[in-house]
C-alpha cells in the first residue's frame, strides 16, 4: 500500500511500481522566514483515490503545508510531485496542467472569493482561465446541481449568499477542471452541521465518481476521522504559539483500519445523483 | 427567581430596494436566568446573528424591530438609544464576545494597550490596577502574556479570538453575549473557550452562547434554542436535546444527526431565502413529516416545539416518559404526517 506517511523517507520513488501517488511531499520545509519555517521535512504521500486527513491546531503549519501541496506556496526545500510529475513552479508560475490537476478550497469563503464576481461567475472562473470559456454556461449549472446550489443564486454575488451557499460556489469552482487531487483547507470550519455533512458528501460524490485523492486539513479530529482513510497529526515543537518560531513536524502516521461496518464513513453518494458507472 | 434577560416577540425586518422585506428574526421569545447559559444554535443565515446583534442595539439603519428586551435594572434593549446602549449598557450590563474579531479590535494599538484602556474606560481604576486587571482577563482568555504587546495583524485567527474574548471580560458584565465565539479555532482551544465563558456564567451571571458548533453547546449549555428560518423552533434542556430523549423538531433532529459523531447525514435542500419564506411552515419543502397543514398554517412554539407534528421523545428508561405523553399528536386538523 503507498501512501504511507514517513518522517524522511527521501527515495523519491514511490514503493512499488505502477502505484504512482497521485500526491507526494517530500522533505518540504516551508513558511514565511527562512530562519524560522512552520513547516520542516515534511513527507506524505496520498494514493490515487485516498483520503488522508491532516489533523493539528490552528497556527501550526498545516494550513501552509495545504498551500504547499496546491502549489500556492514555494517551499523553501523538498519537492512536490503530482501525479508522479514533479511541480516546477508555484502560483502562476505552475505549468497550467499541474495548477489545474489540483483543486482547492479553504475555510474562509469570502476571503477566497472576489467580491465582484457573481457566485456564476465565480465557479466557471478556471474554465474562462483557461480558455474554456464557452463551456462555462452548461458546466456552471451542471456544477451548481452537483454541490446543491439553486440556480437562482447563480445571479448573486458573495454577500448577497450566506456563508453556506458561498463555500459551496467555492467547492464548486475547485471541482470545475475535474482535479485529480483536491485540497480542502478546513473547508467546513465556518459552518454547521448539515452544510458540513452536505459539502462532505458533494466532494465524497466526486471522489467516487473520479477517483481523486483528497488532503484535508482540519482540527477537528471527530469530523476528519469519519471522512478520511488516514489521519496524520501534526505536533507543534514550539509550544502554544502562532509565531512560527517552533515549526512543525510530522509525528506519526496513524494508519486507521476500517473497522466491520464503519467501512461506510462517509455518506454514500445517494442513488439519486450518482449516474451508473 | 427572575430572568436576567428577558426577551418577548422579538421581530427584525430589514427594508430592502424595491419595498422588499427581509425577515431575519420572528417572533423569538426567551427568558435566561442568572447563572444560566442558553446555546442558540442553526445554520448560518438564521438570523442567530441578527438577534444578538438586535440585542446590543448594533443593527443597520435599515432594520426594524419589534418587542422587547429587558435587563432587571437595565433598559428596553430594543428601544434605548444609541447613547444610553454605548454609555450604559454594552460593556458594562451587556458584554460581547464578537464573531469577527478583526473587526473588534483596533489595528494601530497592541493588546496591552487596548485591554488596559478597556478596564480604565469601564471601572474608572488607575494605570497599575488596570495593568493588572487587564492581565487578568489575559488569562482568563487564555490569551498568552507574551503576545500581549502585539498588534492584531500580528496574531492568529485564533489569538485576535481570544483576545476579544478577555475585551469582553474585562467589564465583568452580568450579561455576556457571544457570537460564534468558537469560530476558526481548533477543539482543545475551543473547550478552553467555552469553559471560561462557562465559568463566567457560574457566579450568577447569564451567557447566551450563539453558535453553529454544536459540540461547543453540548459542552456547556443548560439549555439550546434551535433557529430556523429567523424562529426558534425548538427550545429544551441540553440534557434531553443531547441525551437519549433528543430534540423533537424535525429540523432539530436532523441538524444533529448530522454531526460526524451520528449519522453524518445532510439535511436535504437548503434553507428559505429570509426574503421569501413559505407559508405555513418554513421547513416543509425540507421535511420527511410534512403534511397539507404544514404549508399553510405556520406551527406556534408550544412546549418547546414548532412543529404541528414533533417527534416523539424516545423515552429515556424510567424517567421522563411522563412528562412527553399526550404531546405528540397533531396540534391542527388535516391528518398526521404522511
Ligand atoms: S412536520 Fe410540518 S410543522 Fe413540523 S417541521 Fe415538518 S413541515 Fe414543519
Amino acid at each position: 500500500m503507498s501512501g504511507r506517511a514517513e518522517q524522511s523517507n527521501r527515495s523519491g520513488q514511490p514503493k512499488r511500481s505502477g502505484e504512482v501517488p497521485a500526491l507526494a511531499l517530500r522533505g518540504v520545509t516551508a513558511g514565511y522566514e527562512r530562519r524560522a519555517p512552520v513547516v520542516r521535512d515534511v513527507t506524505l504521500s496520498i494514493a490515487e483515490g485516498e483520503a488522508v486527513a491532516l489533523l493539528g491546531p490552528s497556527g501550526c503549519g498545516k494550513s501552509t503545508l495545504a498551500r504547499v501541496a496546491a502549489l500556492l506556496h514555494r517551499p523553501y526545500a523538498g519537492t512536490v510531485t503530482i501525479g508522479g510529475e514533479t511541480a516546477r513552479g508555484w502560483r502562476h508560475r505552475a505549468p497550467r496542467e499541474q495548477r489545474t490537476a489540483v483543486g482547492v478550497v479553504f475555510q474562509q469563503p469570502r476571503m477566497s472569493a472576489d467580491p465582484k464576481l457573481t457566485l456564476g461567475a465565480l465557479l466557471t472562473e478556471p474554465l474562462r482561465a483557461c480558455g474554456r470559456g464557452v463551456e462555462a454556461r452548461r458546466l456552471g449549472a451542471e456544477l451548481a446541481r452537483e454541490v446543491g446550489l439553486d440556480e437562482e443564486l447563480l445571479g448573486r454575488r458573495p454577500h448577497e449568499v450566506s456563508d453556506g451557499q458561498l463555500q459551496r460556489a467555492c467547492l464548486a469552482r475547485a471541482l470545475v477542471l475535474r482535479p485529480r487531487v483536491l485540497v480542502c483547507d478546513e473547508m467546513t470550519g465556518m459552518l454547521d452541521a448539515s452544510t458540513t455533512a452536505a459539502l462532505v458528501a458533494v466532494v465524497e460524490r466526486y471522489r467516487w465518481r473520479s477517483g481523486a485523492a483528497l488532503l484535508a486539513v482540519g482540527h477537528d479530529r471527530g469530523l476528519l476521522r469519519r471522512w478520511c482513510d488516514r489521519t496524520l497529526d501534526f505536533e507543534s515543537a514550539g509550544g502554544m504559539t502562532d509565531s512560527g518560531s517552533g515549526g512543525l513536524r510530522l509525528r506519526r502516521a496513524k494508519d486507521r483500519p476500517l473497522k466491520g461496518a464503519e467501512h461506510a464513513r462517509t455518506p454514500r453518494p445517494p442513488d439519486t445523483t450518482t449516474p451508473a458507472s | 427567581m427572575s430572568a436576567l434577560l428577558s426577551v418577548t416577540g422579538l421581530s427584525v425586518r430589514f427594508r430592502m430596494r424595491q419595498g422588499r422585506h427581509i425577515h431575519a428574526v420572528t417572533e423569538v421569545s426567551f427568558d435566561l436566568a442568572a447563572g444560566e447559559c442558553l446555546a442558540l444554535v442553526g445554520e448560518s443565515g438564521c438570523g442567530k446573528s441578527v438577534l444578538a446583534a438586535a440585542l446590543l442595539g448594533l443593527l443597520p439603519g435599515n432594520a426594524q424591530v419589534r418587542g422587547a428586551a429587558l435587563l432587571p435594572q437595565g433598559p428596553d434593549l430594543l428601544s434605548a438609544d444609541e447613547t444610553t446602549m454605548a454609555k450604559a449598557v454594552r460593556g458594562r450590563q451587556v458584554g460581547l464576545v464578537p464573531q469577527s474579531p478583526a473587526a473588534h479590535l483596533t489595528p494601530v494599538r497592541t493588546v496591552r494597550a487596548q485591554l488596559e484602556e478597556t478596564v480604565r474606560e469601564l471601572t474608572g481604576v488607575r494605570r497599575a490596577e488596570a495593568r493588572t486587571a487587564a492581565l487578568e482577563a489575559a488569562e482568563r482568555a487564555a490569551f498568552p502574556a507574551d503576545h500581549l504587546d502585539r498588534h492584531p495583524h500580528q496574531l492568529s485567527g485564533g489569538l485576535a479570538q481570544r483576545a476579544a474574548t478577555a475585551l469582553a471580560l474585562v467589564g465583568d458584565a452580568p450579561l455576556l453575549i457571544a457570537d460564534e465565539p468558537t469560530t476558526g479555532l481548533d477543539r482543545d482551544l475551543v473547550e478552553h473557550t467555552v469553559d471560561e465563558l462557562r465559568r463566567h456564567a457560574e457566579d450568577g451571571r447569564g451567557l447566551l452562547m450563539i453558535t453553529h458548533d454544536l459540540a461547543a453547546a453540548e459542552r456547556i449549555a443548560d439549555r439550546v434554542a434551535v433557529m430556523y428560518a429567523g424562529r426558534v423552533v425548538e427550545i429544551a434542556s441540553a440534557a434531553d436535546f443531547f441525551g437519549p430523549p433528543g430534540p423533537r423538531h424535525p429540523y432539530a433532529r436532523g441538524l444533529l444527526n448530522a454531526l460526524p459523531e451520528r449519522e453524518f447525514t445532510p439535511i436535504p435542500g437548503n434553507p428559505p431565502e429570509l426574503g421569501a419564506l413559505p407559508d405555513g411552515c418554513a421547513f416543509a419543502p425540507r421535511c420527511t413529516r410534512v403534511a397539507k397543514a404544514c404549508r399553510t398554517d405556520t406551527p406556534a412554539l408550544v412546549e418547546g416545539t414548532a412543529c404541528h407534528f414533533p417527534l416523539e421523545r424516545t423515552a429515556p428508561a424510567g424517567a421522563g416518559a411522563g412528562a412527553t405523553a399526550g404531546m405528540t399528536g397533531p396540534r391542527v386538523g388535516g391528518g398526521g404526517p404522511r
